[in-house]
C-alpha cells in the first residue's frame, strides 16, 4: 500500500492543525480505550477476514464503477460512477457500520449508541446490531423524527431503540450531544459514529472503514482503463466518510484531482446553508478542532440544506486539512442544482440517486472536463429515502 | 495570593461551591447572584459561560444556558457585568465553559478580561491537558489564571498523577460516570476513589449530583468540599435560592 505521509494522521490524532480530542476527562477513558485497540483491531488478520467476507457476502462488495455513456457525452467527457447506492441499505454508511460493530464486538461491547441525522447511518446501525444480537440505541432530533418517519420505522422494525434527541434544534448536532452524554453515563457502551467527525480516533478508524471505496475504484479503473489514477473523484461532504473514502488511495496521487461538494442550501450568501468550509471557521465540535459553522459567539448554528445527510455545521477534520492545504477542491451546491442533477441521472442513466449524492452529481455542471479525462463521481446512496422530497420538488 | 490559594489555606473543609449560568435567570442577574451568594456565606462561585453544545451536561443546565443565550448572554457581556465585580465581591470567582467560546473570543484577550475582572481561575473541561500545556499555559500563568482540571473515576492512576501535577488551585472531583445532574452514587468503590483523590497533596471538591445538605455532607467527608450546580440552578428558577443556600449550611 502506499505511503500515507503527507495527507496521514498524526499519533495525536491531528490532520496539519485539525482533529485531535478535545473532550471532557468523562470521555477521556472510553476514548482511550478505542484508541488503543482500533489499529491493533483493524489490523488483525481476523477482522481483515470477517470484515472482507461481511463485505462481500452481506454488504454486497464489491460495488460496480458503472460508465455512465450518456452522461459522458452530456459533459464531455469520460464519467464513471461508483455504485455505493447498490449497498445493502442502499449508501456506503455500512461499510463503517460493519467495521465497527466488528471493533465493538472484538472489543467486547454489547451496547451499541449512534446518532444519526436522516436515518441512514441509524438504518445501517441497526442493520449491523441485528446480525450480531447487540442492543441498539439511535440517538435522532425530535424533529428529524417527524420528517423521516420511514427510516424510523426501518430502524425500530430492525429491533433498535430510537431515542428523541429534543434539546438544542433537535437536529443531528443535538443527536450526536445525546449520544455522546449517553456514552459518558455508560462507559462500557460502544459509541458507534456515522462519519469521519468527533474526537480521534474516530475520523481516523471511519476513513480507513471507507477507504474500501477507492480501493476498489483503483481495481476497476486499472481494468477498464489501464491505470488505477482518474483525472478526477467528486463526491458531496456532509460529516465526510463518503469523500475520505472515495479520496484516500489518492491522497498522495497528487495528479488525481479532489473535489469534494458541500450543500449550500438556499445558497452560500443566504444563511440558510450547510457550506461548511466556504462560510465556517475554525472552532471545536464534538471533541474535534476542524470548521463548523458559528456566530460571533462561538455559539454553533443550525444548518440547513434539503438533504438531511449534508446538514452537519462542522466537517471532518481531514477535509478541513485538506481545503486548507489545497489539496482538495471545494464546490457548493444548491438545493436546486442537487434536485436538477438528480432528475438529469434519472432521465439520463435510469439511476435515482440519493439527495446527497446529487449534490456530488450537480458539480459536474460547475467543472470543464477535456474529452479523455477519466472522472469517477461517488454515487454515495440511492434515492428510496427521498422520493417524498423529490416528489414535492420535480 | 490567588483567591483560590488563600480559601484553602483558611478553610481546609467544608469548603460550599455554587455553579450557576451568566445571564441566569434573566440577563442582569449574575452579579446580583454573586452578592446573594456572598452574603450568604457560601466560598467560591463558578460561573457559567453558556454554549450551545454543552456535552458534559444534563438537561437542567441546557436548558438554562439555552434560556441565557436566547437572552443575549454571551462571554463579552459577561466580561461587561463583571467589570466593576470586584468592588463588592471578595470570594473566588471561577469561569466554566466550553473551549469554542473562549478559542473563538480569543485566548489572550479572554486571559486579559478575566485578569482586569478579578476572575482567579477557569475550567474549561474540553481543552486537553497536552494541548494546553503545549499552547496555552505559560500565557495563563503569565495572566494568574489558574487552570482546574477535572478527574473521573475512570482516570487512570497514570493520568491523575500527571493531572495533580498540572491543576492549579484545586482539583475538580467529578463524582461519577454520568453528566450534571445525575444522582450521587454511595458505593464502597466509590468512596476508596473519594479517598484516593483526597489523599493527594492537593486539595479537591466534589462535584456532579451533589444536591442537599446530606449529599454536600456526604462529600465534604472526604474531600474540601462540595460544588453545586442543577440544584441550585432548579432553586433559581423557582425563586427559592436563598432558602436553598440556608439549607445547606
Ligand atoms: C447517501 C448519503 N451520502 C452522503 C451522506 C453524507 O455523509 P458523509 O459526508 O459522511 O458521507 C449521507 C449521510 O447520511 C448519506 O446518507
Amino acid at each position: 500500500m502506499m505511503s500515507k505521509n503527507k495527507y496521514a494522521v498524526n499519533g495525536r490524532g491531528y490532520y496539519g492543525r485539525f482533529g485531535g480530542a478535545y473532550i471532557p476527562e468523562l470521555l477521556r477513558a472510553n476514548v482511550d480505550e478505542l484508541r488503543e485497540n482500533y489499529l491493533k483491531i483493524i489490523n488483525s488478520e481476523q477482522f481483515q477476514k470477517d470484515y472482507k467476507r461481511l463485505l462481500d457476502n452481506y454488504v454486497g462488495r464489491p460495488t460496480p464503477l458503472t460508465k455512465v455513456e450518456n452522461l459522458s457525452k452530456r459533459y464531455g467527457t469520460n464519467i464513471y460512477l461508483k455504485r455505493e447506492d447498490l449497498t445493502h441499505t442502499g449508501a456506503h454508511k455500512i461499510n463503517n457500520t460493519i467495521g465497527q460493530i466488528l471493533i465493538a464486538k472484538y472489543m467486547g461491547k454489547t451496547r451499541i449508541i449512534a446518532e444519526t441525522g436522516a436515518g441512514q447511518h441509524g438504518v445501517a446501525t441497526a442493520t449491523v446490531c441485528a446480525l450480531f444480537g447487540l442492543e441498539c440505541i439511535v440517538y435522532m432530533g425530535a424533529l428529524d423524527i417527524e420528517r423521516q418517519a420511514p427510516n424510523v420505522a426501518r430502524m425500530k422494525m430492525l429491533g433498535a431503540k430510537v431515542v428523541p434527541a429534543i434539546s438544542g434544534n433537535q437536529t443531528l448536532k443535538d443527536a450526536t450531544n445525546e449520544a455522546i452524554r449517553d456514552w459518558i453515563a455508560n462507559p462500557n457502551s460502544f459509541y458507534l459514529i456515522g462519519s469521519v467527525v468527533g474526537p480521534h480516533p474516530y475520523p481516523d478508524m471511519v476513513t480507513r472503514l471507507q477507504s474500501i471505496i477507492s480501493e476498489e475504484i483503483r481495481e476497476q479503473l486499472t481494468k477498464e482503463t489501464g491505470n488505477p489514477n482518474p483525472d478526477y473523484v467528486i463526491a458531496c461532504v456532509g460529516g465526510g466518510s463518503n469523500a475520505a473514502g472515495a479520496f484516500y488511495h489518492y491522497l498522495d496521487e497528487e495528479d488525481v484531482k479532489l473535489v469534494a461538494v458541500e450543500a449550500s442550501g438556499l445558497g452560500v450568501g443566504s444563511g440558510e446553508t450547510a457550506a461548511t468550509i466556504t462560510i465556517g471557521d475554525v472552532g471545536f465540535i464534538h471533541g474535534s478542532k476542524t470548521m463548523l459553522m458559528q456566530d460571533e459567539d462561538g455559539q454553533i448554528t443550525e444548518p440547513y440544506s434539503i438533504s438531511a445527510g449534508l446538514d452537519y455545521p462542522g466537517v471532518g477534520p481531514l477535509h478541513a486539512h485538506l481545503a486548507e492545504t489545497g489539496r482538495a477542491q471545494f464546490l457548493s451546491v444548491t438545493d436546486r442544482e442537487a434536485l436538477d442533477a438528480a432528475m438529469v441521472l434519472a432521465r439520463s442513466e435510469g439511476i435515482i440517486p440519493a439527495l446527497e449524492s446529487a449534490h456530488a452529481l450537480a458539480a459536474l455542471e460547475q467543472m470543464t472536463f477535456d474529452k479523455d479525462d477519466v472522472v469517477v463521481v461517488n454515487l454515495s446512496g440511492r434515492g428510496d429515502k427521498d422520493m417524498e422530497t423529490y416528489m414535492k420538488n420535480i | 495570593m490567588n483567591r483560590i490559594d488563600q480559601l484553602f489555606q483558611n478553610k481546609g473543609k467544608d469548603i460550599l461551591s455554587i455553579y450557576f449560568p451568566a445571564g441566569y435567570p434573566n440577563l442582569n442577574d449574575t452579579v446580583p447572584n454573586l452578592q446573594l451568594l456572598q452574603d450568604k456565606g457560601v466560598d467560591l462561585v463558578e460561573i457559567g459561560i453558556p454554549f450551545s453544545d454543552p456535552l458534559a451536561d444534563g438537561p437542567v443546565i441546557q436548558i438554562a444556558a439555552k434560556q441565557s443565550l436566547d437572552q443575549g448572554m454571551s462571554l463579552k457581556l459577561l466580561f461587561q457585568q463583571l467589570k466593576e465585580v470586584r468592588s463588592t465581591i471578595t470570594i473566588p470567582l471561577i469561569l466554566m465553559g466550553y473551549w469554542n467560546v473562549v478559542f473563538k473570543y480569543g485566548v489572550d484577550t479572554f486571559l486579559l478580561d478575566c485578569q482586569s475582572c478579578g476572575i482567579d481561575g477557569v475550567i474549561l473541561p474540553d481543552l486537553p491537558l497536552e494541548e494546553y500545556e503545549e499552547e496555552f499555559k505559560a500565557k495563563f500563568e503569565a495572566h494568574g489564571v489558574y487552570n482546574i482540571l477535572l478527574v473521573t473515576p475512570q482516570t487512570t492512576n497514570q493520568r491523575l498523577a500527571k493531572i495533580e501535577k498540572a491543576t492549579k488551585g484545586f482539583l475538580y472531583m467529578v463524582s461519577s460516570s454520568a453528566t450534571t445532574g445525575g444522582a450521587l452514587e454511595q458505593s464502597s468503590e466509590r468512596e476508596d476513589y473519594f479517598k484516593k483523590v483526597a489523599s493527594l497533596d492537593i486539595p479537591s471538591l466534589i462535584g456532579f449530583g451533589i444536591h442537599d445538605k446530606a449529599s454536600f455532607r456526604h462529600a465534604s467527608g472526604f474531600s474540601n468540599g462540595a460544588i453545586i450546580g442543577t440544584a441550585f440552578i432548579k432553586a433559581l428558577a423557582g425563586g427559592t435560592a436563598s432558602e436553598f443556600i440556608d439549607s445547606l449550611l
